[in-house]
């Protein structure tokens, strides 16, 4: 298996050829989709896109945490970070796909 | 916000698209995305995250219910990571 990495570029390409938009709106509109997701995010919501997967956004709490290098002690400060739950659909493709 | 949210907003910005078009849109990044993954490939979204397929190994489980010891084979699974400028904006920074 060669493994590729796609990037945007990949993706509005893929829109140009779908649609038929220009090369440079195809662009726009990716870029679109993933900041229209971004702002929502930001704002502490959840994004839950329907056969693909759920973007949600869970609270941390302050902890003690550890340099694993040097072993002292670092205090770790509350922080948001955000999880991608795929849906069983992209579950299942992406293990059907990749089955040895 | 669900997809249907997302493609209303789109389509509010772009009134030259049918939301027919949006919603084509829409699909083929979501589509490109998931296929991508399903060839083994990664989906690098600078400042939104990345997309790649982890392995799990086989493992015994357990049926829940009647707790009986199940085989579960190795499979690949779809993992995200969050990039940094998603990240930092998600923490006020």
């Amino acid at each position: 298996m060669s493994e590729k990495t796609l990037t945007r570029m990949d993706l509005s390409e893929a829109v140009f050829r779908e649609v038929g938009l220009s090369r440079n709106e195809s662009a726009q509109l990716v870029e679109s989709v993933l900041q229209h997701m971004s702002d929502a995010l930001g704002t502490g919501e959840t994004v839950k896109i329907s056969s693909f997967g759920t973007f949600s956004i869970r609270d941390k709490n302050a902890r003690m945490g550890r340099n694993p290098k040097t072993g002292d002690e670092v205090p770790i400060s509350p922080r948001r970070v955000l999880t991608f739950r795929p849906s069983h659909l992209m579950k299942d493709r992406v293990a059907a796909g990749n089955k040895a | 916000m669900i997809r249907s949210e997302l493609i209303q907003k789109i389509a509010d910005e772009n009134p030259h698209l049918t939301q027919r078009h949006v919603e084509r849109i829409v699909h083929t990044v979501f589509e490109e995305i998931i296929e991508a993954l399903a060839r083994g490939d990664r989906v690098e979204l600078r400042g939104f995250g990345a997309f790649s397929v982890k392995a799990r190994d086989a493992r015994i489980g357990r049926n829940p219910r009647t707790g009986e010891s199940v085989e579960v084979e190795d499979k690949k699974i779809p993992f995200f990571k969050t990039g940094k400028a998603l990240r930092d904006r998600l923490n006020g920074r």
